[in-house]
C-alpha cells in the first residue's frame, strides 16, 4: 500500500469537489441503534484528533471503520470503552450512549463499561499466563463464575466460540505466549467474549498475522456478529468488504462517509472516500 | 627534585618533541606544502616521539617509587649499630616508623636519642640521593629514547598506526583496570584471611557463637586467643538487612507503582527528584540522623508501649537503612514495571480490569523477576552499609533477634578492628580481613544473581 | 450465546463497590509510601536546618587588652612560643568585671572565654610586634557553653548542679550583654579553622581541603581512564570472553561494598606499597577505584547515544577507526561523559566508610597543604564530630552537613544543566 499524506492527496485532484467540510455524507443513523455516538471530539493536549463525529452503531451489525493512517478511526473507538481514560492528556466532549445511557456520564464506572465493550487489540498480546487463565482472567476478576466448574464451563465455551478449543484443549496449563500469532489472537478474542460484552471493538485485529489466520479470524467475526455488535477498525478494504454490514471512512479526524458495505465500495458519494477505496489515497 | 616537578619536567619535553618530530617530518618533504608525500599527518609523527618521550621515562618513575621506599629502609636498617640488627621483625619495623616519623619532622612517641637521630638524618639524605638520580635517569631515558624516534622519522614511517597502536594498548590497559580492581580485592582480602585462618580455624570462625577480640591484646596475656565466633555478626547483620527490607520493599514498591499508574506526570516530575535526593544523601549523614533523631525516637515510642529498648537498637539503624534504600528499590522496580509491554496493560484495563487488578494480577506476576533481582541488590546493599550502622548500631555482639536490642554487624566490626592503632600481624585486624572476604563473597554472590536476573527479564521483553 | 446478558451485569455491578473499595485502597497506599520517602526528606531537613543554622553564628566577647610588656616580654626578648598570652586575656576579664574575687570564682570567670582568645591575641601580636605596649580592643570569641546559653540550647532554670554553667557564669554573660560587650556574629572559624577539641575553634577547612585533594586524585585519574575503558569497550573491544568478563567485572565493582574498597586500599596502597596513612593521595586512589564503574557505565551510556551514521559518515570518508572516535564520537559523547563523571565525583564526595579503613579518622588540626599531608575528609569530620558528647558539636556536625549537601548540590545541578545541553544535540 502507498503510504501518502492525506494533503498531498486533496492536492492532486483539483477538478473534483472533494473539500472536508466537516459534515458526513451517506446515513450515519442504524435501524436498530444500540450505541450512538453524537458531535465527539477528542484532544490530545492541543491536537484536536477527532473532530465533530456522530455516528450509530446497530445491535448484532459489523460496522467498519476504515481510512488513511492517522485519520483518527483508532482514537474514535478508544472512544466507545474509554480506553483513552488512561491517557493523561487526552479529553474527550460530545455524547456517547450505550444502550441509551450516555457512558461519559458521572456515575458510569469504566470498569463496568468495559465489561460491556470488550476490546481486541492490533497485536495479540496474551497475558504471561497459562490458556485457562487468560480466558479465565475476565470471568474472575469480575466475579462471572460461582465456583470452578462454572469457570471451567465459561472458559470452555469462550474457547470453543472463538474456534480454538480443538487446538489447545490438552494444553490448557501451558503458556499464552506459546501459541502461534493467530491463536494468540483468537485465545484474546476468546478472553474478550468470556466476559460476556454486548459490543466487541478490534483495533486492527489481523494487521499482525498472515493471510490463513486472517482468513480465521474473519469467519469468526462471522459468527460472532450473531451475538454482539462488533466495531473494527482496519486497513484492509477488502476485510471491510468482507465482514461488515456498514461502513465508516474517516479522514484527518473527521467522519467522511458512512455508508451500507456494498454501496461505499460500489458508489461512494465523496470524492476522498472514492480516492481511498480505489487506492488514490494509501 | 620533587615527583611532581619531575612529571611536569617530563611532559613539557613530550610537548617540545612533538613539535620537533611534527617538525622534522615536515622538513623532510620540503615544508608545509608538500604534507602528501607523508605516510600519515605530519602531527603523528610529532605523537609518535612525544610518545617515546614520555612513555619510557614515566615507567620508569613509577617503578622507581614502587621500590624506593623498601631499598632505602634497607640501606637505613643495614647502617645501624650492630645491636639493633637482632631486634625482632616488629621491633624492627616499629624503629623504622619512628626514623621515618622523625625524618618527616613529626612529634615521635619514644625519646630521640643519637642513633635514632643519625638514621632520620640518613634517611633523609638518602631519599634526596635517589630522587637526584631519579631525575637524572628519567631524563636521560627521555631524551635518548627521544633522540631514537626522532631518527626514525621517515616519509614512509607508519607513524599513524603507530600512535594508534599505543592508544589502543592504552584504552585495552584502561578498561582491563576493572579486572585487576576485582582481583586486587579479591587477593587482599584473601591472603589476609587465610593468614587469619591459620591461627583461628576456619570452623571456629564461621560457626562459633562468641565474638570477643579486644581480649588479643598481647601475645603473652592469659586468655590471649580471643574469640572469634562470628555467628553473632551475621545475625545482627541479618536482623538489620530484614528490617530494612521490611521497610524498602513494600514501600519502594509501592512508590513505583504509584509513581508508574497513579500520579499525574506533574506529581511524578516533582516525586522522582525529590526521591533521587534521597538517593545522593551521603550515608553518613543518614547515620547522624539515625543515631542523634531516630534512636532516640524509637527509644521513646518503645518505652511509651512498654518495651525496653536499646539506645542503639537494630530498630533504629534497620529503619534509617529501609529508608535510605527506597529510593534503590523503587526506581529498579519501576525499570521492572516499565519494561512490562504496555499492551499487557491494555489487554487487562480492555476487559474492565480496574488499575489495581491490573497491577497486581498482570503487571506484577509479569515483572516480578525484575523486581526480585531488583530486591537482591538492595539487600546486597544493605548488607554491605557501612556508616549507618558504625554510628547508629552497637559495638557488642549479641546474638538475639531482638530488634529492641543492639546488636553489631560484620561492616561495623571490620571499622572498630581496623580503626586506631593496629599491628597488622595481630589475629585481630586480621580478623577484619575475613570478615571482609565474607562480606566480599555474599555481596558478590547476590550481586551476579541480582544482575542476571535483572538482564534477562529485560532481554524477554526487549 | 445463551440469553445471560442481564445476568452477567447484574453479576458485574454486584462486585463493584467491593472492587472499588479495594482500588481506593491500593491507590491510598501508593500514596501513603510515596509520602512516607518525601515525609522523611521534609523531616531531615527541618531537623538539619533547626539543628544547624545557629552553628553559622558564634557568641563573640569585647575585651580591652592591654599588651603589657612586663608579661609579654618579662626579660625585655618576647617569645611568641612562650609569652603569656593567656595571662593578658585573663587581666582583661578580670578588669571587665571587678567585682569577682577570690580564686575559685575567678577560675570560673576565665571559663567563660575561649581559648581561641588568647591564640588570637598573639597572632595579632606576631603579626604586628610594635603593638607591645599598648592597649587594643578585641571581640574574642565565648567559650562554647556561654555559647549554648546564648543560643537557647542551655536551659538557665534548670538545677544549677545539672547544667555546665553556674549561676555566676550566667550573672557575668548578662553584665556583659548589658554593657554591649557580648554579640552574636558571623561564625568565621568554621570556614577558616581545622578541627579542634574545642568546639567554638572547630572549622571544616581542613576537611573541606582534604576532600578537595582527594576529588583532584580521583577526577585527573578516574575521568580520563574512565572515558578510555569506556571507548575501548563500545567501539573496539571485540565480542569475547576477555570484553565479557570486563563487562561483569565492570557492572559487579559497581555494587561491591565501599567498605572492601577500604580493605583494598589499606592491604594494596598502605601495606603493599608503602604510601603514607591518612594522606589524600591514598583516599583519591581508592575514590579512583570506587568511582571507575560509575564513569565507565555512563560514559558507554554516552558513547551509545551518538547516532551511528555519524561513524558511518567519518569511515566513509576514509577516517581510521580511531580518528573517527577521537574526531567526531568523543566531542559528542563529551556532555555525557561529563555529567557521569560529576555524578561519580559527587558519589565520592559523600563517601566515608572506605577513608577510616585508610586512616583518615585520625584527629588533625592543621589544614593540608599537598597530597601526602595527614588530612581528614568533609564526610568523615561529620563522623567524628557526630561522635563528640558536647552539645556544641552537634550543632557544627548539622552545620558540617549543610555545606556536604550544598556541595553536592552544587554538583548536581552542574550535572543537571549538562544534561540539558546534552538534550537537544539531535
Amino acid at each position: 500500500m502507498v503510504i501518502s499524506t492525506g494533503m498531498s492527496a486533496v492536492t492532486e485532484i483539483p477538478e473534483r469537489k472533494a473539500e472536508l467540510t466537516g459534515e458526513t455524507v451517506g446515513n450515519i443513523r442504524s435501524d436498530h441503534p444500540f450505541m450512538v455516538a453524537e458531535d465527539v471530539n477528542v484532544y490530545y493536549g492541543d491536537n484536536h484528533a477527532i473532530q465533530h463525529v456522530s455516528l450509530e452503531i446497530g445491535k448484532k451489525e459489523v460496522i467498519a471503520l476504515i481510512g488513511p493512517s492517522g485519520c483518527g478511526k483508532s482514537t474514535f473507538l478508544r472512544c466507545l470503552n474509554r480506553m483513552n481514560d488512561t491517557i493523561e492528556t487526552a479529553r474527550v466532549t460530545g455524547n456517547i450512549t450505550l444502550d441509551g445511557k450516555d457512558i461519559y456520564r458521572k456515575e458510569q464506572d469504566p470498569v463496568a463499561l468495559r465489561a460491556r465493550v470488550g476490546m481486541v487489540f492490533q497485536k495479540p498480546n496474551p497475558f504471561p499466563k497459562s490458556i485457562y487463565d487468560n480466558v479465565a482472567y475476565g470471568p474472575r476478576i469480575h466475579g462471572l463464575a460461582a465456583d470452578r466448574a462454572e469457570l471451567d464451563n465459561i472458559v470452555h465455551s469462550s474457547l470453543e466460540r472463538a474456534g480454538l478449543i480443538n487446538e489447545v484443549k490438552d494444553r490448557l496449563d501451558e503458556p499464552g505466549t506459546s501459541l502461534s500469532g493467530g491463536q494468540q489472537q483468537r485465545l484474546c478474542i476468546a478472553r474478550t467474549i468470556a466476559v460476556n460484552p454486548e459490543v466487541i471493538l478490534m483495533d486492527e485485529p489481523c494487521s499482525a498475522l498472515d493471510p490463513i489466520a486472517t482468513a480465521r479470524i474473519e469467519d469468526l467475526m462471522d459468527e460472532l456478529c450473531e451475538d454482539y455488535a462488533i466495531v473494527i477498525v482496519t486497513h484492509s478494504m477488502q476485510q471491510a468488504a468482507r465482514v461488515s454490514k456498514r461502513v465508516a471512512y474517516f479522514h484527518l479526524g473527521l467522519l467522511v462517509e458512512v455508508d451500507e458495505t456494498d454501496k461505499i465500495f460500489t458508489n461512494p458519494q465523496h470524492k476522498l472516500t472514492e480516492d481511498y477505496i480505489t487506492g488514490r489515497i494509501g | 627534585m620533587q615527583s611532581t616537578t619531575l612529571i611536569l619536567l617530563l611532559g613539557l619535553m613530550a610537548v617540545t618533541a612533538f613539535y620537533l618530530g611534527r617538525g622534522r617530518s615536515l622538513s623532510l618533504v620540503g615544508g608545509h606544502g608538500h604534507g602528501l608525500a607523508l605516510h600519515s599527518l605530519p602531527g603523528y609523527y610529532g605523537y609518535y616521539v612525544a610518545i617515546w618521550v614520555a612513555l619510557p621515562a614515566l615507567g620508569l618513575l613509577l617503578l622507581w617509587v614502587l621500590i624506593e621506599p623498601r631499598i632505602v629502609v634497607a640501606l637505613v636498617v643495614n647502617g645501624l649499630p650492630e645491636s639493633y640488627q637482632s631486634l625482632s621483625v616488629g621491633e624492627l619495623n616499629l624503629l623504622v616508623n619512628n626514623i621515618q616519623n622523625l625524618a618527616a619532622g613529626d612529634v615521635i612517641s619514644v625519646d630521640v636519642d643519637e642513633v635514632l637521630q643519625n638514621a632520620a638524618s640518613q634517611f633523609t639524605s638518602y631519599l634526596e640521593k635517589s630522587r637526584q638520580i631519579l631525575a637524572v635517569l628519567a631524563v636521560g631515558v627521555a631524551g635518548l629514547a627521544g633522540s631514537f624516534a626522532w631518527r626514525r622519522i621517515h616519509p614512509d614511517l607508519r607513524a599513524r598506526n603507530r600512535v594508534e597502536r599505543v592508544v589502543r594498548w592504552f584504552l585495552i590497559a584502561a578498561s582491563s583496570i576493572a579486572i585487576f580492581t576485582t582481583v586486587g580485592i579479591v587477593l587482599s582480602v584473601l591472603f589476609e584471611a587465610i593468614r587469619f585462618f591459620q591461627e583461628v580455624p576456619v570452623t571456629d570462625f564461621l560457626f562459633g557463637l562468641n565474638w570477643s577480640p579486644q581480649t588479643a591484646i598481647r601475645a603473652d596475656q592469659v586468655g590471649s586467643s580471643g574469640s572469634f565466633g562470628a555467628v553473632p555478626l551475621f545475625a545482627g547483620t541479618m536482623l538489620i538487612t530484614a528490617i530494612a527490607m521490611v521497610v524498602a520493599v513494600p514501600v519502594g514498591l509501592m512508590t513505583a507503582i504509584y509513581l508508574a499508574e497513579y500520579s499525574s506526570t506533574r506529581i511524578r516530575g516533582i516525586a522522582k527528584p525529590l526521591l533521587e535526593i534521597l538517593a545522593g544523601i551521603p550515608t553518613v549523614v543518614y547515620g547522624f540522623f539515625a543515631a542523634l533523631t531516630v534512636a532516640p525516637w524509637v527509644r521513646r515510642a518503645g518505652e511509651a508501649v512498654g518495651f525496653e529498648v536499646a539506645s542503639e537498637s537494630a530498630l533504629a539503624a534497620g529503619l534509617v537503612m529501609g529508608i535510605m534504600i527506597i529510593p534503590l528499590v523503587s526506581s529498579l522496580s519501576d525499570d521492572a514495571i516499565n519494561a512490562v509491554p504496555s499492551a499487557m496493560r491494555d489487554g487487562a484495563l480492555g476487559l474492565g480490569s480496574t488499575r489495581s487488578e491490573t497491577m497486581t494480577k498482570v503487571i506484577l506476576p509479569a515483572a516480578l523477576p525484575g523486581i526480585v533481582g531488583g530486591i537482591l541488590l538492595a539487600v546486597s546493599r544493605a548488607i554491605g552499609e557501612t556508616m549507618i550502622v558504625v554510628m547508629a548500631a552497637g559495638l557488642a555482639a549479641n546474638l538475639t533477634a531482638n530488634p529492641f536490642e543492639a546488636v553489631t554487624t560484620v561492616t561495623v566490626q571490620i571499622v572498630t578492628l581496623l580503626v586506631g592503632d593496629q599491628e597488622f600481624d595481630s589475629a585481630k585486624t586480621l580478623a577484619a580481613f575475613a570478615l571482609g572476604l565474607m562480606l566480599f563473597v555474599v555481596t558478590l554472590f547476590l550481586n551476579i544473581i541480582g544482575l542476571s536476573v535483572v538482564r534477562k527479564y529485560r532481554e524477554q521483553y526487549d | 450465546m445463551m440469553n445471560t446478558d442481564r445476568t452477567t451485569r447484574q453479576k458485574v455491578e454486584a462486585g463493584l463497590p467491593r472492587r472499588r473499595r479495594k482500588e481506593f485502597t491500593f491507590k491510598v497506599l501508593g500514596i501513603f509510601a510515596t509520602a512516607v520517602g518525601i515525609l522523611f526528606l521534609g523531616m531531615f531537613f527541618a531537623s538539619l536546618i533547626g539543628e544547624g543554622a545557629s552553628a553559622f553564628r558564634q557568641t563573640y566577647l569585647q575585651l580591652d587588652i592591654e599588651l603589657s610588656e612586663e608579661i609579654l616580654a618579662p626579660d625585655g626578648e618576647l617569645d611568641l612560643a612562650y609569652a603569656d598570652f593567656d595571662g593578658l586575656v585573663r587581666t582583661a576579664l578580670r578588669r571587665e568585671l571587678p567585682d569577682v574575687s577570690g580564686r575559685q570564682e575567678r577560675r570560673e570567670l576565665y571559663r567563660i572565654v575561649s581559648i581561641g582568645a588568647s591564640y588570637q591575641v598573639r597572632d595579632l601580636v606576631a603579626g604586628n610586634p610594635d603593638l607591645v605596649g599598648t592597649t587594643q580592643t578585641l571581640w574574642v570569641p565565648a567559650s562554647s557553653t556561654v555559647d549554648m546559653l546564648i543560643k537557647g540550647n542551655i536551659d538557665a532554670n534548670v538545677d544549677e548542679a545539672l547544667r555546665p554553667i553556674s549561676n555566676k557564669q550566667i550573672a557575668w554573660v548578662e553584665t556583659l550583654r548589658e554593657a554591649g560587650r557580648l554579640d552574636t556574629r558571623f561564625n568565621t572559624a568554621l570556614f577558616t579553622n581545622g578541627d579542634s577539641r574545642e568546639p567554638e575553634l572547630a572549622g571544616i577547612k581542613g576537611a573541606v581541603m582534604g576532600s578537595l585533594y582527594m576529588l583532584m586524585v580521583t577526577m585527573v585519574l578516574s575521568f580520563p581512564i574512565g572515558v578510555a575503558a569506556a571507548i575501548y569497550l563500545e567501539e573496539f573491544a571485540p565480542r569475547n570472553r576477555w570484553s565479557d568478563l570486563i563487562e561483569v567485572n565492570i557492572n559487579n565493582l559497581a555494587a561491591v561494598p565501599s567498605i572492601v574498597f577500604g580493605l583494598l586500599g589499606l592491604a594494596v596502597f598502605i601495606n603493599w606499597a608503602a604510601l603514607p596513612r591518612s594522606a589524600p593521595l591514598v583516599g583519591g586512589l581508592v575514590l579512583t577505584l570506587l568511582t571507575l564503574p560509575v564513569i565507565i557505565i555512563a560514559s558507554r551510556a554516552a558513547i551509545k547515544a551518538v547516532p551511528p551514521s555519524i561513524r558511518e559518515a567519518a569511515l566513509g570518508l576514509g577516517a581510521s577507526q580511531t580518528q573517527v572516535v577521537f574526531h567526531h564520537v568523543l566531542p559528542l559523547a563529551m556532555p555525557g561523559m561529563l555529567t557521569g563523571a560529576i555524578i561519580g565525583m559527587s558519589r565520592a564526595l559523600g563517601e566515608s566508610a572506605p577513608l577510616l579503613m585508610i586512616g583518615m579518622v585520625a584527629f588533625i588540626v592543621d589544614v593540608p597543604g599537598s597530597f601526602t599531608d595527614p588530612a581528614t575528609a568533609l564526610p568523615v569530620q561529620i563522623f567524628l564530630w557526630a561522635d563528640s558528647p558536647e552539645r556544641a558539636f552537634a550543632e557544627r556536625t548539622s552545620a558540617a552537613i549543610i555545606v556536604l549537601l550544598g556541595f553536592l548540590l552544587v554538583m548536581n545541578l552542574a550535572a543537571v544543566i549538562l544534561r540539558k545541553r546534552l538534550e537537544r544535540k539531535w
